[in-house]
């Protein structure tokens, strides 16, 4: 037996190429481990489908994307690309969105630590400052209202009602938050990501006092060190 | 802070505040794959800990029994890890879990020979020489036999320690349901064991089951598992025990009486 053969029987229904009946004991962990990690990681989306659903869903994920390397905390980063052509949850049109919010949480979770914006320093000296996007901010544009579907079935009445657009993740100490931000905040983030000036990265035509109030109450933004 | 020859628990982040109160265990352990992140509250939380207690960390994705060189990332961080958290034992087991740059989550089994050995040791050399310490080598669960297999795992254990001068963490609840699994006596497994290697012991439960018994780590350790380690320690001594409790996790009162059990053992106030 080489170790090739025995992880492409684990990840198929093929028959085992050695030990038969036994060896349904690795293929069953395997696949119901990383069916745990993954329904950890994505609970409204396992609550959205339930978990027979989920674990199914999960065995077919798992077979075309395994995991790359060992560290768990951010795997299944491919599933809410590879949900939008999973044919039996078309019914859901807005899954792939809620796993993106999903899987942008637990990235900002275990994003870098940095410490946020001293604001008092655009008091003193803003010509001085060239800002940065937070290491954990996270931006992603939602067509369906994603972020009330996921607040909904995570138990975050808070956000119950937030609207489709865009989304806004960052952990500026150590707990995560999302909320909703107005259209252009993703752009502008993008831009001081690429060196811009604030000025210059607020987009034309969108709400640029809204979108700073939205960086700065998040604690999106960090002073770029030179 | 070296492991104390006590009783340990495997750390999770609920019980952190439980973890408050004086003389509640005596050292932790981590996984260390759970902890390479980063930033963010798991790091912070480790760091707590660790003011506090002497750690241990166990990795589970080396892929030490594989095929495949080992894997340079994951090498790194690890080293990354254990530079910054300095535990006082670094373990990892006697599996592959890595091939062809899938890793499968789990502790897959291989066959002992002389090639295997060779890998296994060669493996070994590399992680031990990078790091800069020593690592323990835990043995597997097993649920079936390999015709290419050539010598006894505790031959085969043996001669890695000799080789490479790695030290053994001895799983007697593995032990157990290898014994369990493929039919023979775990006492005799211990006897040809080579305990004077042994830096750490782990205990754990399992899941009941018909024709298999299945390595949970979701339940007490059981009274046959209990009266093997009272063997062990007959013959070695005091030595830092880990309670493994990793599934259907129960509150931390429940861990610290299955420690405390241990602990009554380790330091014979009770007989086995």
């Amino acid at each position: 037996m080489t170790q090739h053969g025995f992880v492409a029987a684990l990840l198929s229904d093929a028959a085992p190429p050695v030990g038969a009946a036994r060896f349904e004991v690795y293929r069953n962990s395997v696949t119901a481990a990383l069916s745990a990690t993954l329904a950890e990681a994505f609970p409204a989306v396992a609550k959205l489908v339930g978990r027979r659903f989920f674990d199914a869903m999960a065995r077919d994920f798992l077979r075309a994307h395994p995991p790359r390397h060992p560290v768990m905390a951010l795997y299944g980063d491919a599933l809410p690309g590879w949900l939008k052509g999973f044919a039996p949850a078309a019914a859901l049109p807005y899954l792939p969105e809620v796993a993106a919010i999903e899987q942008a949480w637990r990235v900002s979770c275990h994003a870098a630590d940095a410490p946020p914006l001293d604001v008092t320093r655009l008091a003193t000296d803003p010509d001085a400052l060239t800002l940065a996007p937070h290491p954990s901010v996270r931006s992603l544009t939602t067509r369906w209202p994603a972020l009330s579907i996921w607040a909904r079935n995570t138990d975050r009445p808070e956000l119950a009602n937030a609207p489709a657009g865009e989304v806004l993740i960052c952990r500026p100490a150590l707990s995560v938050q999302a909320r909703p931000a107005p259209a252009g905040t993703g752009a502008t983030l993008a831009a001081l990501a690429q060196g811009h000036p604030l000025g210059a990265a607020l987009p034309d035509g969108a709400p640029h006092a809204e979108i700073l109030a939205c960086l700065f109450s998040a604690g999106a933004l960090i002073e770029r060190t030179p | 802070m070296p492991l104390p020859p006590a009783a340990g628990i495997g750390f999770k982040p609920q019980h952190a505040r439980a973890l408050d109160a004086p003389g509640a265990v005596s050292w932790l352990e981590i996984h260390a794959e759970n902890y390479m992140v980063d930033g963010g509250p798991r790091l912070a939380l480790l760091a707590e800990m660790s003011q506090r207690f002497a750690m241990s960390a166990h990795g589970v994705g080396l892929s030490i029994g594989g095929e495949d060189p080992l894997d340079p990332d994951h090498l790194a961080r690890l080293r990354g890890l254990l530079d910054w958290l300095n535990p006082a034992r670094f373990s990892e087991h006697l599996a592959w879990s890595s091939h062809g740059g899938a890793y499968l989550n789990d502790l897959l089994p291989l066959p002992c020979n002389t090639a295997t050995l060779d890998r296994v040791c060669a493996h070994i050399d590399e992680v031990q020489q990078y790091l800069g310490r020593q690592m323990l080598l835990e043995n597997p669960t097993s649920y079936m036999v390999f015709d290419d297999s050539t010598m006894s795992e505790t031959d085969f254990l043996a001669r890695i320690g000799r080789r490479t001068g790695c030290g053994m963490l001895l799983d007697i609840e593995n032990v157990f349901l290898s014994a369990q699994n493929l039919g023979f006596a775990p006492e005799r497994y211990l006897d040809a064991y080579p305990l004077d290697m042994v830096g750490e012991i782990h205990l754990a439960g399992h899941a009941p089951g018909d024709d298999v018994l299945i390595d949970t780590h979701s339940a007490p350790v059981t009274d046959p598992v209990w009266a093997l380690y009272a063997r062990v320690l007959d013959r070695i001594g005091p030595t830092p025990t880990l309670i493994e409790w990793d599934a259907d996790v129960p509150d931390f009162a429940t861990l610290q009486a299955e420690a405390a059990r241990a602990h009554a053992l380790l330091t014979r106030r009770v007989p086995a």
